[in-house]
């Protein structure tokens, strides 16, 4: 299962990913627990990313799976081998750092042939796999070039082929995309995941932006202060958050007063489905995604417009219901009228599921 | 605003440079002409310039100064740049905000001025006929400390820390992630420091080898308070040669010695920038 | 080799390293100190040596002449340098690489070559200015203009020095209310930097005042080494042990200063 000689035993894309394991990982700093019991299981190509603010220790977790940092306890298990003794430079697993790490004498390709020249294998074959990893990121024009001479993005792309090119059991990505400009994360975005799913590999990919982990990833985990909050599809962590702190993580939210009664949330007018962990009985305050605010100029106006933006494709507008309460709208400029600071309109809540915590 | 950086088209601003400009010209461009410029003069009854000066500089006496001041600028800057890089090397090892790397590189300046007279003294105190260790250790030939070896053993003193100073910034360009991605890639210890550390930090090395090879080169005053006797070494043969000839001549090999000690020195130091390039490429 | 296992390794090579190096370092150090206060026939109590820094004269003499040295080098430098540095900073930008190089060229041009070539020059001084030793001032301004240019261009760099000028004239500022009250204050760290490293060189000037005969500090602690070595190496000590304060002040206020910044 576990094959040591890179690039000698044909592999098909099913057999190349391999299930990894976390199981119970702690990691205490002093009087700091960086990470508290995490238990994570990815199954084999799958791209799970782990989403986060700084500090939750997301970073902390990729980096004991990789053996650059050790666990005080807990395991990490690769294909059912706990490699808790295994030091990382026999981990056989690729990692991409967030920046700097292309060796800076080295060309690209140099770059890309390190790990395979490490296994041994022979120079013809080397730069074969080296051009080829290159020509998967798009960048064989460029092997000649030192990581000086190319560009942030550049550089990131041939830190994924460096990390592919000895076809590592596990591929770790350490934020990689956050020392980038907005434009060329949103590509690169799309080419790693483009990448990860013609490899195969096994993939753990370390995010604060949650755009980045909802897009690219089959699971995304929400860490916060060293634990798993929730572990789900992107659209379900979106339209079914187990905790506040995921709703308001990912996503923007609303938060409304709302009554709970028998299954149901009375809120600005609507009666609302609940998510499961929700308070069952009496008030609380329900977290409502801006898109679920339809605010309208037909029926009985229930609040003033407060302030809207037309962002293009997207109208935001601020409510303050009569009630009290402010809510946020943002939806489709197709689907919302065009209201002014003053405007009187009716705030409608869409029938979508909400959670509503306590106070 | 592009212009600016271009020949510039109105004299005004460039008023505000003449101070310096003068001053520097004075007191650093002048004597440095006259030095080359006296190094050819011939006979002052005569006239003329000749290559005389420069004649003597291949004669047995000074050509064997020479080869001894680079063997001794050689050696120290070997030991001072092998022993300097390991000390250098753990320090950045430890924390960058710590108190012993503050510690360290606070000590290691100091100690790097603290040249001239002040160490020669440190040493005789030492080593020195009724040094401190001499008495402990009950050492009876203590002459050597005024000869050659003696003075290898003293510029040491002030090369060590002198390549802690320069060479660690290097070390400090050296990014943990390189350490780390040739981990995950495969690297030993061994391997990593054969293709990744080692090659990175060699044009450093060598460059602030041969800074310290021309400190040593162009020291004076240490040599001089520690040899009383003699001129073994180009600097003190150029400082005895200052007296020696009189008039308009005076100086003349002086001038010639020193010409010979530019070169060398500014050849070395050329070498240093070109490889100090090198390095910012790779480890900023 | 777990990732803890080899940072503990680490810090045990370090410490091994720095004190076997340290030690060997430390040595001359204390034999310095402990010969100092040895007991001789030129030397009858303990701390003679050390008194007599100030008790003998023409040693006295020399310190005050190297302070004095000291003091005007950095007036000089700094009035040399600082206008400079800011001027060709706002205005003449490709004249920076020149002064750089005019400021960095002491290092390739040893005290003993320039000594050479300074006996024309020193005349001239002695005859419009003075024969004494201050006249060595002018020498020892470019002597420092190396480590000084280094650390006031660290300073000058850590600040935007165009902008900062351009958005000052917009209010109004004269040239010298720009340097003197908007730029100075940003760089104050690095000019005391520069000045620190002044004196220290001036203090352990040997090479130029021995051969223009003149009697600073080292060339006196030379010449009484002769006869009473104790006296030098007392003289020696406290002359380094000064260089580490100095140096130290400079560690700190160099280190201070940003932080503050950065928190605020």
């Amino acid at each position: 299962m576990t094959d040591t000689a890179a690039g000698t035993s044909p592999r098909t894309a099913s057999d190349r990913g391999i299930e990894v394991r976390l199981d119970g990982l702690t990691r205490v700093f002093g009087s700091f627990k960086a990470l508290d019991g995490l238990d994570l299981t990815l199954a084999p190509g799958e791209l799970v990313a782990l989403l986060g603010p700084s500090g939750c220790g997301k970073t902390t977790a990729l980096r004991i799976v990789a053996g650059l940092d050790d666990a005080s306890s807990g395991r990490v298990l690769v294909g059912g081998d706990d490699v808790g003794g295994v030091s990382a430079n026999k981990r056989d697993m690729g990692m991409v750092f967030q920046a700097y790490s292309l060796f800076p004498h080295m060309t690209a390709r140099a770059n890309v042939e390190f790990g395979l020249k490490l296994r041994k294998v022979g120079a013809g074959k080397r730069r074969e796999r080296a051009m080829e990893m290159l020509e998967l990121v798009g960048l064989e024009s460029f092997s000649e070039r030192y990581a000086h001479q190319l560009s942030g993005g550049q550089q990131q792309r041939v830190a994924l082929a460096r990390a592919l090119a000895f076809e590592p059991r596990v591929l770790l990505l350490d934020e990689p995309l956050s020392a980038l400009d907005a434009k060329v994360r949103a590509q690169l975005r799309e080419e790693i995941r483009r990448v990860q799913l013609d490899v195969g590999t096994t993939t753990l990919f370390v995010t604060h932006d949650q755009e980045e982990a909802l897009s690219m990833a089959d699971r995304v985990g929400v860490m916060r202060a060293g634990s798993l909050e929730q572990i789900a599809t992107p659209h379900e962590l979106y339209t079914a958050p187990a905790t506040q702190f995921v709703a308001e993580f990912v996503g923007l939210s609303n938060r409304v007063r709302a009554e709970v009664s028998g299954g149901r949330a009375q809120v600005a007018g609507s009666r609302l489905p609940l998510l499961d962990g929700s308070v069952s009985d009496g008030s609380g305050t329900a977290l409502v995604r801006p898109e679920s605010v339809m605010v309208s100029t037909d029926g009985e106006p229930n609040g003033e417009v407060t302030s809207s933006s037309f962002l293009g494709a997207i109208s935001r507008v601020t409510v303050r219901l009569d009630a009290g309460p402010t809510v946020v709208s943002q939806v489709p400029r197709t689907l919302a009228p065009v209201v002014r600071t003053g405007d009187r309109v009716t705030v409608r809540l869409d029938e979508a599921a909400v959670l509503v915590v306590a106070d | 605003m592009s212009h600016r950086s271009t020949v510039p088209r109105r004299i005004g601003p460039s008023l505000g440079l003449v101070p310096f400009l003068l001053y520097a010209g004075i007191f650093l461009v002048v004597p440095t002409v006259v030095v080359f410029v006296s190094a050819f003069r011939g006979d002052p009854a005569t006239g003329g310039f000749t290559l005389d000066a420069f004649r003597r500089l291949g004669a047995a006496p000074i050509l064997s100064i020479t080869r001894d001041t680079l063997v001794l600028s050689f050696a120290t800057a070997l030991v001072g740049a092998v022993v300097g890089g390991g000390v250098a090397y753990v320090v950045s090892t430890a924390s960058p905000t710590g108190v012993l790397r503050r510690f360290v590189t606070s000590i290691c300046g100091v100690l790097a001025q603290f040249g001239g007279v002040a160490l020669a003294f440190a040493f005789i105190a030492t080593v020195g006929n009724t040094g401190v260790v001499t008495q402990l250790l009950g050492l009876s030939d203590t002459r050597w400390l005024f000869s050659l070896k003696g003075l290898m053993l003293v510029y040491t003193y002030f090369q060590v820390p002198l390549m802690v100073i320069v060479f660690l910034p290097a070390l400090d360009g050296i990014r943990p992630q390189w350490r780390e991605a040739a981990d995950t890639l495969g690297a030993s210890t061994w391997a990593y420091w054969r293709h990744v550390g080692f090659p990175l930090l060699a044009p450093a090395f060598l460059g602030s080898a041969l800074l310290l090879f021309a400190n040593a080169f162009a020291t004076y005053a240490t040599a001089r308070a520690l040899v009383n006797q003699g001129s073994p070494l180009l600097s003190l043969k150029i400082g005895d040669s200052l007296g020696n000839e009189i008039g308009l001549a005076r100086g003349n090999l002086a001038a010639s010695l020193a010409v010979e000690m530019v070169l060398i020195v500014a050849l070395v130091m050329t070498g240093y920038v070109l490889l100090q390039r090198r390095t910012s490429r790779w480890l900023r | 080799m777990s990732a803890t296992t080899r940072a503990r390794q680490q810090r045990l090579t370090r410490w091994a390293v720095l004190l076997v190096v340290g030690g060997l370092f430390a040595l001359p150090l204390v034999s310095m100190f402990a010969y100092s206060v040895r007991i001789t026939p030129q030397n009858r109590s303990a701390f003679n040596s050390w008194k007599a820094i100030v008790a003998n004269d023409q040693l006295r003499h020399a310190i005050v002449t190297s302070l004095e040295l000291a003091g005007l080098t950095v007036l000089g430098m700094l009035l040399l340098l600082v206008p400079t540095m800011i001027w060709i900073r706002i205005r003449l930008p490709w004249a920076v690489r020149l002064v750089e190089f005019l400021c960095l060229l002491p290092l390739t041009i040893p005290a003993i070559v320039l000594v050479v070539g300074l006996d024309n020059v020193m005349s001239w001084v002695n005859y419009l200015v003075t024969t004494g030793p201050l006249a060595l001032t002018f020498v020892y301004i470019v002597l420092v203009l190396p480590y000084c240019y280094r650390a006031l261009d660290a300073g000058l760099a850590a600040i935007d020095v165009k902008t900062l000028s351009e958005a000052a004239r917009s209010l109004g500022a004269s040239w010298t209310t720009v340097v003197l009250r908007v730029i100075v204050p940003n760089i104050t760290s690095a000019l005391l930097s520069a000045s620190f490293l002044a004196v220290a060189v001036v203090l352990g000037e040997f090479t130029i005042a021995s051969l223009f005969f003149y009697d600073n500090l080292q060339v006196v602690i030379a010449l009484i080494g002769l006869e009473n070595s104790n006296v030098s190496v007392a003289t020696s000590l406290a002359a380094l042990i000064f260089g580490v304060l100095l140096l130290v002040t400079i560690s700190f206020v160099g280190g201070r200063r940003p932080r503050q910044e950065v928190e605020s």
